[in-house]
Formats: structure tokens, sequence, C-alpha cells
């Protein structure tokens, strides 16, 4: 009106009679709707507060640099065990090839051990006679004696007697009287090792040993693998531990001439004339990684035995990348434990709101504000389909019930009656259950959703459709249709159902906002949008979790705050377009 | 009158036959049946000892809970024994389902009563006041409130004050209605520890039911406010007080009191949402819990006690209206 006078001051000149059509702006109905609802400011509060939730939602999708199921990993440095060490004092077997030794032999071995030195000490075991004898500092052979006879010293005179059976050679029996005489009790012909040991009296036993094993604490680790079958072999690990034991610097073995290069506990071994890369490491410690599958580099284990042996720790290992890393020694009953920070590519769960994340990851690690943005469209979505849904139904059934009257009226109305009054919850949590059981896939499962609350819900609008219908019907405009013929799915779609349009219009935003409101209960009780879907119910749903809503308010508030604002605009909005439609019917 | 109740009570008959039909179709339709998950549990502990097989098991067990009727006949079968007085015995809870009824309604009853009550004395004085100075601040306000109880999911009030209450401030426990040390109290510390466990579903319950009547009793206020009568009574020069409580508020009364019959037989309903999320061992969280255990007998009951109840307050509310407006009349 204020613009009118301004006009009317402007155009002075022209004077206007007092029913000119142009004095008043005549607006049109929808017009006077309009300039209703922007004069409300609760109204327009609401169409600010839904701008900006659709903008989120849908905008802020594709603005997101992130997907909705994407997992984020974090990095994490941890001191795990990463390798165990031990001094080894189980004596180990390196056997002869084609000869084993058994459970029991083994077992008498270290049973004897104690007694064994030069002369060696015999037992009984499978039948045969075995004798075990030290070599060096823990460092043993064993073998299965032969009886070849006996060698009685009379005075000066030595006599060898075969036992039945056994034959004796000259060159034997010489080298056995002069070992008897000289007093030492093991000597050798043709390479053969024959043992002298003392009985009664003054009588020898003579007797041959061949040696099935070699027993020793030391451990032999390679460089290459190529030369795990020399090591491993008996000749080479005899004659590489006599070596050690006897402090020389070089031996042969398998017809090859090796270096040996001394250390604190152990050995370098290295090819002869190879004095650069050392073949094999000897040491009496054990090192194995704590995981399975993990190759130990031989650099390694060396450097973890000679901090096992400096008695220190922590060690610092240059690993192949040529990283340095500080590994530390902790004492584990007889084992040494080695700890090491280790990176582990861990999923980022429920990590504090940052730069990357302003709301933090949920417990799948994924991004809450995308996933907030991703639940809003499906929230809105639900919505808008579900509502249309519910008003098809509605007017459809409406329409007929309240155009027809009579049975057909009362018919519908009962079939209403009885849909109305299906518990509602009950319902729902059934239908989840059944979807639950079919494992329906997540995106069938929205649209299931979205047809069942549909199916329950349309029954108000029916209600209203009808009820207003019935009494438009009796209008004059109705009878006009009638003398034009009109066909009746025309008079009650295009003529009667626009009348009530007003109505429903403000029963659907109103009701957009129950409906949103229903679909986040669903989906908090986990009957509604499963993951990796997210709806803005089914982020809350993470706060059933006591540990999630005590620590990570982070996750759960901002979502309810969104389904609250939204809802609320809704009704704003449909509050204030019924003042719009309706001034007379004070809200 | 009387011709009405007697439609009104046979077609509320018809209504619950049929929905009651309804729930039980989709409760036998359900894929994973309490007899099925039963024989699962009975298969899996006796197999240690060489005992039925989950089949044998499934087939006993359905023998023995009726489950081979088809639908139909079940149904039936079910109606015959609700007519003779027997809704079974409760497969979860081992009860019959009458007693297990009589056990929880009580908690629901009280939560609800102590609700109504706080929502009446909040919301009738808030709606008048409100309507008395329509468009100023305080309207704004009311309105503002009362619109944003009605937008909060229940879930999510809960939780929010779960969190407050019970993690931040450590005022009351987070769950049940009874403490940890409940059985140790003297009889007035058990009533006390109830009480406090109460507080919270009370206060959720309140809250989201508070916007509702607000807007209802304003805008029925302001309605009778605008009405002639009442300019009338302003005219003789009455005072604003007598206008306001003598004629104003008493005609604001018929449809508020429409409004609360509508709402008495909800007192025993329960709230399934929020009993189940305080664990409140009511009517609601009970059902709830029988429902997906799938417990037939139980659910049926609270189904059939749910449309009775809703057909209950629908006839209550057209009766009520005609005994408070003698303006209306039944038919």
């Amino acid at each position: 009106m204020s613009e009118n006078k301004a006009n009317n001051l402007n155009n002075n000149e022209e004077q206007l009679a007092l029913d000119d059509g142009r004095r008043v702006k005549v607006l049109s109905p929808g017009m006077m709707v309009f300039k209703r609802f922007i004069r409300n400011k609760l109204a327009i509060a609401g169409i600010i507060i839904l701008a900006f939730m659709f903008l989120f939602s849908f905008l802020g999708g594709v603005v997101s640099p992130y997907r909705q199921d994407q997992v984020f990993y974090k990095t994490d440095s941890a001191n795990k065990e990463y390798a165990s060490a031990v001094v080894n004092t189980e004596y180990r077997f390196v056997t002869r090839d084609g000869s084993r030794l058994s459970t029991l032999v083994r077992a008498n071995f270290s049973r004897v051990i104690k007694d064994a030195g030069e002369e060696g000490v015999s037992f009984e075991a499978d039948g045969a006679a075995w004798t075990v004898r030290k070599l060096g500092d823990s460092f043993y052979s064993i073998g299965t004696a032969q009886e070849l006879g006996t060698v009685t010293m009379l005075g000066k005179i030595a006599d060898v007697k075969p036992n039945p059976g056994m034959e004796i050679s000259d060159e034997v029996k010489a080298a056995a009287l002069q070992a008897v005489q000289s007093g030492t009790l093991e000597f050798e012909v043709d390479g053969q090792t024959y043992l002298l040991t003392k009985g009664k009296a003054k009588s020898y036993t003579l007797g041959t040993v061949a040696e099935t094993a070699i027993a020793s604490l030391l451990s032999f680790d390679t460089y290459s693998s190529e030369d795990n079958a020399l090591v491993a072999g008996f000749e080479f690990r005899r004659a590489a531990e006599l070596a050690i034991n006897e402090g020389e610097t070089a031996f042969e073995a398998a017809g090859e001439s090796f270096a040996l290069e001394h250390e604190d506990g152990g050995a370098l071994i290295y090819r002869a004339g190879d004095t650069e890369n050392p073949m094999a490491t000897v040491s009496n410690v054990i090192v194995n990684s704590v995981t399975s599958g993990v190759f130990l580099p031989m650099d390694y284990k060396a450097a973890v035995a000679d901090a096992i042996a400096d008695h220190q720790t922590a060690f610092e290992y240059v690993n192949a990348d040529g990283v340095t890393e500080r590994h530390t020694i902790r004492m584990r009953g007889n084992n040494y434990i080695i700890y090491t920070e280790q990176q582990t590519y861990l999923i980022d769960m429920y990590a504090a709101p940052s730069m990357a994340h302003p709301l933090g990851t949920d417990d799948h690690g994924m991004d809450v504000l995308t996933r907030l943005m991703y639940g809003g469209r499906i929230s809105l979505m639900v919505g808008f389909v579900v509502m249309l849904l519910e008003n098809l139904i509605g007017i459809i059934i409406g329409g007929i019930s309240g155009y027809f009257g009579g049975w057909v009226d009362t018919l519908l109305m009962r079939f209403v009656d009885l849909f109305n009054s299906i518990p509602y919850y009950p319902m729902m949590i059934i239908a989840g259950a059944i979807m639950d059981a079919f494992e329906v896939p997540p995106y069938t499962r929205i649209f299931l959703l979205m047809a069942i609350m549909g199916i329950m819900g349309w029954t108000g609008v029916a209600r209203v459709v009808r009820g207003q219908i019935l009494s438009l019907r009796e209008q004059d405009f109705m009878v006009a249709t009638e003398a034009t013929g009109i066909r009746i799915s025309r008079r009650i779609f295009r003529h009667l159902v626009p009348n009530v349009m007003p109505l429903l219009i403000v029963q659907a935003t109103m009701g957009l906002g129950s409906i949103i409101l229903t679909e986040a209960t669903l989906s908090f009780l986990g009957l509604g949008i499963k993951y990796p879907l997210a709806s803005w119910g089914s982020i809350i749903n993470a706060a059933s979790n006591i540990y999630v809503m005590t620590n990570f308010w982070y996750i759960w508030i901002p979502a309810g705050v969104l389904i609250v604002l939204t809802v609320l605009g809704f009704n704003f909005v449909g509050d204030g377009l019924r003042d719009a439609f309706d001034p007379k019917m004070k809200r | 009158m009387w011709k009405f109740i007697v439609r009104r009570t046979a077609l509320a008959l018809v209504i619950i036959f049929f929905g009651a039909f309804i729930i039980y179709g989709v409760m036998r339709c359900m894929p994973t049946s309490f007899v099925e998950s039963l024989a699962r549990q009975r298969a899996a502990a006796s197999s240690t000892t060489g005992g039925k097989s989950y089949q044998e098991w499934l087939t006993e067990l359905n023998e023995a809970y009726h489950m081979n009727d088809d639908i139909v006949t079940g149904y039936f079968n079910w109606l015959g024994g609700v007519l003779r007085g027997d809704f079974g015995v409760s497969w979860k809870y081992g009860i019959p389902v009458v007693e297990k009824f009589d056990q929880v309604i009580w908690y629901s009853v009280v939560l609800n009563i102590i609700t109504l009550i706080l929502e009446v004395v909040i919301c009738i004085p808030l709606g008048i006041q409100a309507a008395r100075h329509q468009y100023s601040g305080f309207d704004y306000g009311i309105t503002v409130f009362a619109m944003l109880c009605i937008s909060l999911p229940t879930f999510f009030l809960a939780t929010v004050l779960k969190y407050v209450f019970s993690v931040r401030l450590a005022w009351f426990d987070l769950y049940g209605i009874v403490g940890r040390y409940h059985e140790q109290l003297s009889a007035s510390g058990k009533i006390w520890d109830m009480v406090q466990h109460m507080v919270l579903p009370v206060l959720t319950l309140t809250m989201l039911n508070v916007g509702g009547l607000t807007r209802y009793t304003r805008t029925n206020m302001l309605e009778v406010l605008n009405a002639d009568y009442i300019r009338t009574a302003r005219a003789k020069g009455l005072s604003e007080r007598t206008v306001i409580n003598r004629h104003a508020f008493r005609n604001t009364l018929i449809p508020l009191v429409s409004y609360m019959s509508y709402l008495v037989p909800s007192l025993f309903s329960g709230s399934m949402i929020t009993e189940t999320l305080y664990q409140i061992p009511g009517i609601g969280y009970i059902s709830y819990d029988a429902m997906v255990a799938g417990d037939l007998p139980f659910t049926m009951f609270y189904a059939v006690f749910g449309l009775l109840l809703t057909q209950i307050s629908l006839m209550l509310a057209d009766i009520m209206y005609a005994v408070v407006d003698p303006r209306v009349r039944v038919n």
C-alpha cells in the first residue's frame, strides 16, 4: 500500500477516481499467500534452515573431497616385539649323512655329558654302544663304539687278543701297544680312530668309534642360502667347530679351505682368499623373528649377538633401506626380546576433529562430515519420496471415498481405520527383521523402506482428502462439472483435489519433518538404512555404544543437531504456510 | 447415544479382529522364528552329548508350539484361546502372558501418569499466556520452544540427556529402573531409588509431548479469545482475570478435555522407544524384546492390547466431546 501512495505522489498530475482500478493493486491469491508467508519471521527462518540443509546435503557431497564409504588409514608407531634371541643352552646335533640319532640317544647324551672327557664315556641305547667324547668347549662327538678286542698288559709285554669274529691287523696291534706304553688312549691308523678304554686290572678294551654326530651349542648362519647345504654338512661343521675350539684361523672341509676370524662367543667364516665377504657366522646366540615369515638379515642377527655378548640394552641397526633403527633388548626369562618402533597401518578410527576431518572419523574410519552430507541426502530423499507416496495413495483413496460416498465410502474408511490401527513400530520392527533375514542389499533396502513407510502412512492424507471432498462436492461448481459432463476421474482429480491442495501442502510440509524423524528412529534402531550407506539416524546409532557416546561427542551430536534443525525447518515452513493460506486459522 | 456406542463397539471389534490377523500373519511370516532359534540352541547344547539334531528339534518344537498349522487355522486357534480368556504362555519369558503383562504394565503407567501431569501443569499455563500475548516476544519464544520439542527425535534427546546427566554430571544411572544396590536398601530407599531412575525417562517423555499440547492450548485459546462473547465480557467491564479464567479458559477446556481423553488410553500403551533406550522394564521395552525374539503369544497380546486402546481412545474422544459440549450431537 505504501508503494501505491508513493506512486500517487509522484504522479500528481494524474488524478485518479476513488473507484479507479489502478488505485488498488490487486494481488493474485497465490501472491497474497506468498506475501503473507514472507512476512512470517519463523517461516523465513525455516526456509533459511532448509536451504542450508539442502545445500549441505546435495552440494556438500559434491564438494567434499571424500566418498561416503572411504575408509581412512593412519600409520602409527608402536614399540613392538620384533625378534627374540636366546643364548643357546640346548645342544644341537649335526649328524653324518645317512645316519640319524634317536631321541633315546639324545636323552642319554644329555645324561652322560657331564662325565664325558677326552677319553669318552659310553652308554648303551638302541642295541648299540655309544661313546660321547669331548672335542672342545661344549663340543662333543657321539659315535657308535665297536669292541674289537682286549689289550692285556703283562709286565712290559702287551697282548692283543681279538674278540671272537673280529680281526685286528698287525698295524693296529702295533699302534695299540705303542699307545698303551705311551699312555695315550687314542690313536689313528689309516684315518680310523681307535680307542682304548681302561678295563679291569691292567687290561684295556680296544675299540673303534664311528662318529655319527657332533653336538654343540653354536649355531651357524650363512649369508647366502647357496651355502646352506655346505654349512649344514657334518664334515664342514666338525672341521669348523674344531678349528674354532682350537683357536685356529683356517681349516679345510669338503675339499675347500676356509679362513676363520674369532669373535666373542663365535666366529666369522670366510672362504679362503675372500676376506671381504664373510660366508657364515658362528654364534651361540639364536635370533628368531617374532612374526613368522619374516627373514632376519644376517647382519641383524650378528648385531643382536654382539649386543647380547656386550650386555647392552639397546643397539642401532642400519636396515636395508639405509635407515638407522633403534632396537632395545629386554630380558624375559632366559630369552632376550628385541623391541623396535614399528610403523603399523591402521584404520583411523574415532579420529579427533582436525583440518582433514572437521568432525573426525567414525568407527569404520570414515569421515563423519562427509557421511553427514550423504546421510542428509538419504534422509531428505526418503522424506520426500515417502511424502509423495503417502499423498498419492491418500489422494486417490480419499478422493474416491469422498466423491462416491455411500457404501464405497464406508468400505474404504473402514479399510483406513484398519490400516490406521496397525501398530506402527511393531510392524516396522518385523519388516526390518524380514529385510535383515533376506540380506537385502543397502540400496534396495532404502527403496523398500520408503515403500513400507509410504504404505503405512497414507491414511491421514486419505482422511483429510475425504473430509474436504465430502463438503466440496455439494458446492455449485460440482453441479457445473456434472452439467458439462466431465469425466468422473477428471471431476475428482482436476476439480476437487486442487481445492484440497493448500491443506495438503501444509500437512505434507509438517509431515516431512515427522517422516524424517521416523526414518531416523528406524535407522537408529538398526531397522532402516544400513552400512555402508548412511543416514542421520544411523550415524547417531554409533552412540548406542556407551564408549562412543561418552568419548566421541563429535560423531553423534552433529547428526542429531542436523535432524532437529531440519525437522524444525519443515515445521516452521509448514506453520507459516498454514497461516499464509488461511489467515483466519490462527496458529 | 447408545446406538452410537453399540455401532462403534461392533466396528471396533471387527477392526481388532482383522488387525490382529494381520499382525499374526506377519509374525508367522518372519524368516527367523523363535522356534528355529530355540531349535538351534537346543541342538547346539545337546550336540556334545549326542542328542537330537537341529532338524529333529525343529520338527519336535514346531509340533509343540503349533507352528505346523497354517496361518488361518493358527489364528483361529489363538483366537479361540483368547475368547476363553487364555492368552497363552509367553515363549520368551516362560510365564503366562497376562502375568508378565501385569508385572510390567505398572512401570509404564506410572511413567506416563507422571508425564501427563507434568505436561498439563506446564503446557496449559504456557499456552494460555502465549495466546494472551499473541505475537509478543514471549509468544515467539513459546512457539519456537514448542516447535523444537516437536522436532526432537526421541533417541537423540534421550542420548543427550544421558550424556549430560549420567555421563558428565553422573547424577543418574544410565539404564534400568533400579540401581545396583537396590536389594540392600530400606523400603523408602527403594522407592527413592526408583524415583531417581524415573527422572530421565520422565524428562524425555515430557519434553517430547510438551510441544504438541502447548500449541494446541494456544490455538484453542486464541480461537476463544477472538469470540464475540469475550468481547462482550470485556465490554461489561469484567476484570481481565475473570475474562480469562471464567469465560475464555472454560471454553478452551472443551477441546482440551477431548484431546486429553484421547491421551488416557495411551497411558497404558507404554512408550517403546523411550523405555527401550532407558531399559525401563515397562510394556514398551518388554514387548520390543518379545517382538525381536519372535515371541508370538506376547506380541499378539501386545498388538491386541494396542488395537483395543486405540479403539477405546477414539470412542472416548467422540463421547467426551459430546459430554463436554452439549452442542455436539453424536451420530
